[in-house]
């Protein structure tokens, strides 16, 4: 029984370090900060998660004590991450931000300069 | 949906009363009657059934985890590569859904989409920007909006 719960807990917990690993290497080597925000919401967002479940599980099968808390914690993390993301690209685009070079398209940028055309 | 769950409880707290046992158990086995009463009357209600409603939900969330764990192996396998080929795009995308909360929850399934996060949404709500790390993915980024992420939060909300 130990041995398998330990198999489970080494799992989860490797798994988000290797995902939060992903993060800082993608927060290094992507272009700009939109790309950046790819890498920055959904990596960190799913290795913190796979971390505190692991120690949940250590607490819960080895030590026998089951905390409610980190269960709250794994799902206010899944809530607020994808919000994270996305306001943080937001504000980064209104407030100015340059797009890479690579990038192709860009359809809010005439939306934005008409409601900033408006504003004043 | 309110009044489903109010009549639930309802009948297990009767059930509780009729077996004469205050514990936590007559509680859940109550529940479950009343669950089965509500289930074999689903059909006089106005509103649907909340188990309905429920497992939609269910639903969702399986489906935002799913979404989580391929983004993430999408980024992996991009940011493994020696050479990193990304042209990134922002587009505009319109969407059917109406109400903030159903937005909120389009936008954070969106974010965690294999390459895509949500910078900005109109001031009308009906067109969302989103910015994109493939510019040849796009395409197959809306088809799946549409046809997994819209479909299932249009399955929790209507009534």
């Amino acid at each position: 029984m130990t041995v398998i719960a330990n198999i489970l807990i080494i799992a989860t917990i490797s798994f988000g370090t290797i995902f939060i690993l992903v993060t800082a290497i993608g927060l290094i080597r992507l272009p700009d900060a939109f790309s950046r925000a790819h890498a920055a919401s959904k990596s960190a967002t799913l290795g913190v998660m796979s971390i505190l479940l692991g120690v949940f599980l250590h607490f819960w099968l080895i030590e026998g004590h089951f905390n409610s808390r980190i269960l709250l914690g794994i799902a206010f993390l899944f809530i607020t991450g994808p919000v994270g993301g996305h306001m943080m690209g937001r504000a980064a685009y209104l407030s100015g931000v340059k797009l890479s070079d690579q990038t192709v398209r860009d359809d809010l940028a005439d939306v934005i300069k008409k409601k900033r055309e408006k504003l004043q | 949906m309110a009044f489903q769950i109010l009549l639930n409880v309802l009948i297990a707290l009767t059930w509780m009363f009729l077996s004469v046992s205050f514990k936590p158990t007559t509680f859940i086995v109550g529940y479950l009657i009343g669950l089965l009463m509500l289930f074999m009357l689903r059909k006089s209600f106005s509103s649907r059934f909340y188990m309905d409603r429920l497992w939609a939900v269910v639903k969702l969330t399986s489906l935002f985890l799913k979404e989580l764990v391929m983004s993430n192996f999408s980024v992996l396998k991009l940011i493994i590569q020696p050479t990193m080929p990304i042209r990134p795009a922002i587009f505009a995308m319109p969407t059917v859904l109406e109400q903030d909360w159903e937005i909120t929850l389009l936008s954070s399934l969106i974010t965690l989409t294999p390459g895509t996060v949500v910078i900005d949404i109109s001031d009308d709500n009906k067109t969302l920007y989103i910015h994109s790390l493939d510019f040849e993915d796009i395409d197959e980024a809306i088809d799946s909006i549409r046809n997994t992420f819209e479909k299932a939060i249009l399955e929790v909300s209507r009534s």
